[in-house]
């Protein structure tokens, strides 16, 4: 029997295999996805539709709102979309371009720089699929996935069986974990977990490469060289290594060059990719785009046909110099994930929120249009984290509008 | 021996077995449940070494033939047992053994329903039967100790 498999867009991840059960469009049971998952399928979206100064509205009277807002800015932020399907993303930067906007992604304050060097060719990549059928050293470097992609472990990288590795994680492969804290993944990595201080990255990166070299590795937390000279040993010898790279190893360097050198010499020794722990279904998806069409990918501002780009125009440096005056908000919650000091700037301008569920964004917002879900209740494609296109299809249907619907009515209306 | 110094230790037999050591020995190899002894859960002055069995056997009463049990609470579906499973690879290799959805869910010992491990198809685990062996497959692979046997 063909079984029908759906796409979860809860993490990064899109595992394209997931089984649901449905009655009279509500999500009943979820097989094989993960607890976020099945979370993120089962989810509900709000009762009330659409807001004008937190008064229930219709449609119609909530996009000429937000048109209204959009058309009096002179410069308005738009920023989001990391969750938004391709096809929202487009329309997204199509509407930048058209008022002026200063447009912004979570990855400005995340793993934007990685990406773009990726996107850049700078540092060797290649696809979750690859990892499951050759990796056989696998390292995680400031990201714990067993919590923040549960099934990167079982599904891509440490357990599966793949083409080229058919005996298993016990024989074939090694899972290496370097972080502060003794994480879940950690924990399963047992002996292979290196642990280093806050912000002793670069410094470890640095002994690692002199043990790669055959030198005597140094760090001022003194970790014992042993260890490292065991490290060095273990990805010399790699055949096909892999990092998966997350924010706590960003975080740590002032810039990626530390993480050049180490990728440059290790891949003279041995064979090694990296692929950044990417949180949300599209963020690579958005990096991608706005890569093509103006040549970075994040923290931009269109003027009159020409961009502008710098730390100026991300959303943290912009809302802490008060230089956007409205502000579009799709798909994500500023106000829970951004300081207090720099969000509160936001309770001075007029927003609009266009979001699948309440979040503190849309309770403040001056307009709040509720969408479908993406994923579950409308369908459309994203990108991967490593770089993959996956194409979904919904799970249950509705009439209600997605994100995508209404970017569209307010680009007409404008 | 603890288990002994909490029954009534007046060999009264009413359990079936000649002495209350045998019937201490037949509650560690689950053979008995506390229950079985009259004299312990019916009069009152054991009624707190009667409790303090029951403690002692309270887990194991929600484990399974193979004694495994699933802390509900603490899984949240990231599925590595599902997958470093040996009767789970032998019998799905292409599904869950590549780490996929289940192609062939009917022999398979653990598959994630809900975001939650759940048990089934006990008599393929290594742990049952005659020819059992102790695997700890899922017990090693769970990163946040969901898996436990008794």
């Amino acid at each position: 029997m063909e079984k029908n498999y759906y796409v979860c867009t809860g993490c990064g991840l899109l595992c394209d295999d997931i089984e649901v059960e449905s009655e009279k469009n509500v999500v009943n049971k979820v097989y094989t996805a993960c607890r976020v998952g099945v979370a993120h399928m089962k989810e509900t979206r709000g009762e009330v539709g659409f807001r004008v100064d937190n008064t229930p509205v219709d449609e119609a009277t909530a996009i000429n709102e937000a048109v209204s807002i959009l058309k009096n800015a002179k410069n308005p932020l738009i920023f989001g979309l990391g969750n938004s399907t391709d096809e929202t993303q487009k329309l997204a930067i199509e509407l930048a371009k058209k008022i002026n906007a200063t447009l912004d992604d979570t990855s400005s304050f995340c793993l934007g720089p990685l990406s773009e060097a990726i996107i850049q060719n700078k540092l060797k990549t290649c696809t979750l699929d690859d990892v499951r059928n050759k990796a056989d050293v696998i390292i995680y470097w400031g990201t714990d996935p067993s919590d923040s992609h549960p099934r990167l472990l079982s599904k891509h990288s440490y357990f599966p069986r793949g083409s080229e590795k058919q005996r298993g994680w016990e024989e074939e492969r090694t899972a290496i974990a370097i972080d502060v804290r003794k994480s879940h993944t950690a924990k399963i990595c047992g002996n292979y977990f290196f642990q280093i201080p806050p912000k002793g990255d670069a410094e470890f990166i640095d002994a690692l490469i002199a043990g790669l070299s055959g030198k005597i590795p140094k760090t001022s937390y003194n970790f014992p060289p042993k260890r490292i000279l065991e490290l060095a040993n273990i990805l010399k010898g790699a055949k096909f290594g892999v990092i998966f790279v997350g924010r706590g190893l960003i975080y740590s360097i002032d810039d990626l060059e530390p993480l050049f050198k180490l990728m440059k010499v290790l891949n003279e020794k041995a064979n090694f990719h990296l692929i950044p722990m990417v949180s949300s279904c599209n963020i690579v998806g958005f990096n991608e785009k706005l890569f093509a069409e103006t040549g970075y990918v994040n923290s931009v501002k269109f003027e009159d046909g020409t961009v502008k780009h710098g730390p100026e125009y991300s959303i943290v440096e912009s809302l802490k110099a008060k230089t956007v005056d409205a502000a579009l908000i799709i798909g994500t919650d500023p106000f829970s994930i951004l300081p207090h000091s720099i969000v509160k700037n936001l309770l001075e301008i007029p927003v609009i929120s266009i979001d699948h569920c309440e979040t503190l964004t849309s309770k403040h917002a001056k307009v709040y249009i509720n969408t479908t879900i993406s994923g579950v209740e409308s369908g459309g494609s994203a990108t991967r984290m490593d770089g993959v296109k996956v194409s979904f299809e919904p799970v249950i249907k509705t009439d209600h509008p997605s994100e995508e619907v209404i970017l569209k009515k307010i680009m007409e209306a404008l | 021996m603890e288990l002994y110094q909490l029954l009534p230790k007046t060999n009264c037999k009413k359990c079936g077995k000649t002495s209350c050591m045998a019937f201490a020995v037949a509650l560690m190899a689950r053979e008995l449940t506390p229950e079985d002894c009259p004299p312990l859960k019916e009069e009152p002055k054991y009624k707190e070494n009667y409790e303090k069995i029951r403690e002692i056997f309270k887990p194991s009463e929600e484990a399974t033939e193979t004694g495994l049990i699933v802390h509900e609470d603490l899984c949240f579906g990231c599925g590595n047992c599902v997958v470093a499973c040996p009767p789970n690879v032998a019998n799905d290799p292409y599904g869950v053994g590549s780490g996929n959805a289940p192609r062939n869910a009917n022999k398979l010992v653990l598959t994630v329903e809900d975001g939650i491990v759940r048990a089934q198809n006990l008599g393929e685990c290594r742990r049952f039967g005659k020819n059992k062996i102790l695997c700890n497959g899922c017990i090693v692979t769970c990163p946040v100790e969901a898996i436990e046997f008794v």
